[in-house]
């Protein structure tokens, strides 16, 4: 079996599973979010659970609209708030305490190796890296797995991308995925789990995997999956929250396809409007003036992705053209940003530096596109109006390369800084 | 179930969930509202020109992107009876069974229904059948655990008679 059918199988209670099996699972954690709770709840109300199954392992991370954007997004927020004191949820995060949910869950050590994982947001998979079996659902299956623990699956076929070689300076988990998504399309891994591995992946640190898996929906997956190491152990030893485990694949596991990258050969890479398949690399579109520069997000918010970020823009003014916006996923991020001088680095530049939201990149707040303007982005969709007026175009790219580009007020490559 | 003499609206392939309802009216899941925005940045009458029963019928990877349930409840608010396409993002198909919107998958049907042609569906048999142009079209066979869904009126009231057992 592979890590994905060995995870399912185990929580599942059958000794093997293979794809296309329908299967009701245990469910070590679910999640939602501010946008996606409010109709979670009003579900788990008609369903009529007394309280939810346990209630260490769900949580709501008010994150989309919040800090609350205007009175709507406030009272989805404070439903959010209520429930969580109502049916005494172990963990709530409230403005404050709060990041992006994908950042921040695996940094509380509440998400796991081993586990599966439901949460009522697309980019769920983000925790694949950790070696669980992770996926975005709706509402309404939340509703179901807060109530009863439980959620059905069909076991997904597994793909195999096997990434070799060494990756340029400025070529990271991001380039990696979206060079992936470029080459199999939207919908290449419909349905599939997507596992990554070979002596790149080894090499790549936590953050790096965590971009990847988190872009694995971007290909139509249902999952993306790395096969715990000691990477991994180092990442959660000092967090978990609870027991994990470690799933491997079995050597004579079954792939519906094998896929090889030599990343030596991949460049920083990115996603032209309106698909995050569109890709070229960005080192052929210096033409593409921009407005705005997003780095943040679930997928390129974390501590590493500004330590890249502000290793490209120290000592350097952003465009006068370009408003440059960098939102630290967490709290815990913010703080460690600040005591190592990154913030301090984006303010010299002209930057403004924002309090965790995953706003702009869904086009909430704190950063809309307005009719015409270009933005580029280290978020994960650029999708028609994704971050604002439908005739907006948004590029996704690394962190080194947003950066650069802020510099430039074009779509530009570290190389043109010196670097 | 059969739905009868349903006029056709056309879409494309990849149709993510930020067209079908734009983030910036997630402020709300009240089902009229977001009935009032479906499909607008692609075509900002379309929730007025939607007339109750009308199908979309649409290309590869419809519903792709995020999770978003508001996509299949802004559909089925405005009035649409179904959703055909030749395939759908995963999320979306789970939230479609879930919230009790028809949807079905139908291989190179996105070339033999053209937008404004009069079609029916007769999903027992799992036939879609143009009366505009005449021909008939297999759909996917809905899995079993799928129609137990529907039969027990979505998954809340599936899951509701499970915790009652």
């Amino acid at each position: 079996m592979t890590i994905t059918e060995k995870i399912l199988a185990a929580h599942s209670g059958k000794k093997e599973v293979k794809p296309g099996d329908l299967i009701m699972a245990k469910v070590d954690f679910v999640l939602a979010n501010d946008i996606t709770a409010p109709i979670a709840i009003s579900e788990f109300k008609k369903i009529g659970a007394k309280e939810v199954f346990d209630r260490k392992r769900v949580t709501f991370v008010p994150d989309h609209f919040a800090p609350q954007k205007d009175i709507k997004a406030a009272e989805q927020c404070k439903m959010l708030r209520d429930f969580s004191r109502d049916y005494s949820l172990a963990y709530y995060y409230e403005v404050g305490r709060m990041g992006i949910e994908h950042a921040l869950l695996p940094e509380e050590g509440l998400v796991l190796p081993g586990d599966v994982i439901v949460g009522a947001d697309s980019h769920t998979c983000t925790y694949g890296a950790l070696g669980a079996f992770s996926t975005g659902v709706g509402s309404t299956d939340v509703a179901a797995a807060m109530a009863t623990g439980e959620c059905w699956f069909k076991v997904p076929e597994s793909m195999k991308f096997i990434y070799y070689g060494k990756p340029g300076k400025w070529v990271g988990g991001k380039d990696l995925i979206l060079a992936t998504i470029g080459d199999i399309g939207v919908d290449g891994a419909l349905y599939a789990a997507m596992e990554f591995e070979g002596e790149a992946i080894k090499n790549l640190p936590m953050h790096g995997r965590l971009t990847m898996c988190n872009m694995a929906i971007e290909a139509g997956a249902k999952n993306g999956i790395i096969v715990p190491d000691s990477v991994t152990g180092d990442y959660v030893k000092a967090r978990a929250k609870r027991q994990y485990e470690f799933y491997t694949s079995d050597k004579d596991g079954r792939y519906a396809s094998l896929r090889e990258y030599d990343c030596s050969k991949i460049p920083p890479t990115v996603s032209c409007p309106h698909l995050p398949s569109n890709t070229k690399p960005a080192a052929e579109l210096a033409d593409i003036r921009i407005d705005q520069v997003v780095i943040g997000s679930c997928t390129n918010g974390r501590l590493e992705d500004l330590r890249e970020a502000a290793s490209v823009i120290k000592g350097k003014k952003v465009h006068p053209d370009v408003r440059l916006i960098v939102i630290p996923a967490t709290q815990g991020i913010y703080k460690q940003a600040m005591k190592e001088g990154l913030l301090e680095i984006f303010i010299d530049a002209e930057a403004v530096v924002s309090t965790p939201t995953c706003g702009p990149c869904l086009g909430g707040h704190m950063g809309v596109l307005a009719k015409g303007e270009r933005a580029v982005a280290t978020t994960n969709r650029n999708f028609v109006g994704r971050m604002g007026h439908p005739e907006s175009e948004v590029y996704l790219s690394n962190p080194a390369v947003a950066a650069a580009s802020a510099v430039m007020g074009r779509i530009a490559v570290p190389e043109e800084l010196g670097l | 179930m059969i739905i009868k003499k349903a006029r056709v609206w056309r879409l494309g392939d990849n149709v993510d969930t930020d067209a079908i309802i734009p983030a910036r009216y997630l402020n709300t899941s009240v089902p009229e509202e977001l009935a009032a925005h479906v499909m607008e940045d692609a075509d900002r009458d379309f929730a007025k020109k939607v007339r109750k029963g009308d199908i979309i019928v649409a290309g590869k990877n419809f519903g792709c992107g995020s999770s978003r349930e508001h996509a299949p409840i802004a559909i089925k608010a405005a009035g649409i009876s179904a959703v055909v396409a030749e395939s759908f993002a995963r999320i979306f198909y789970r939230n479609a069974f879930n919230i009790g919107l028809p949807i079905f998958e139908s291989k190179g049907i996105s070339g033999r229904i053209a937008e404004g042609d009069e079609i029916e569906i007769d999903a027992g048999r799992g036939i879609i059948k143009n009366i505009t142009k005449g021909g008939e079209f297999p759909a996917e066979p809905i899995p079993p655990f799928m129609q137990e869904l529907i039969n027990s009126g979505g998954l809340a009231e599936w899951t509701k008679k499970r915790l009652e057992k």
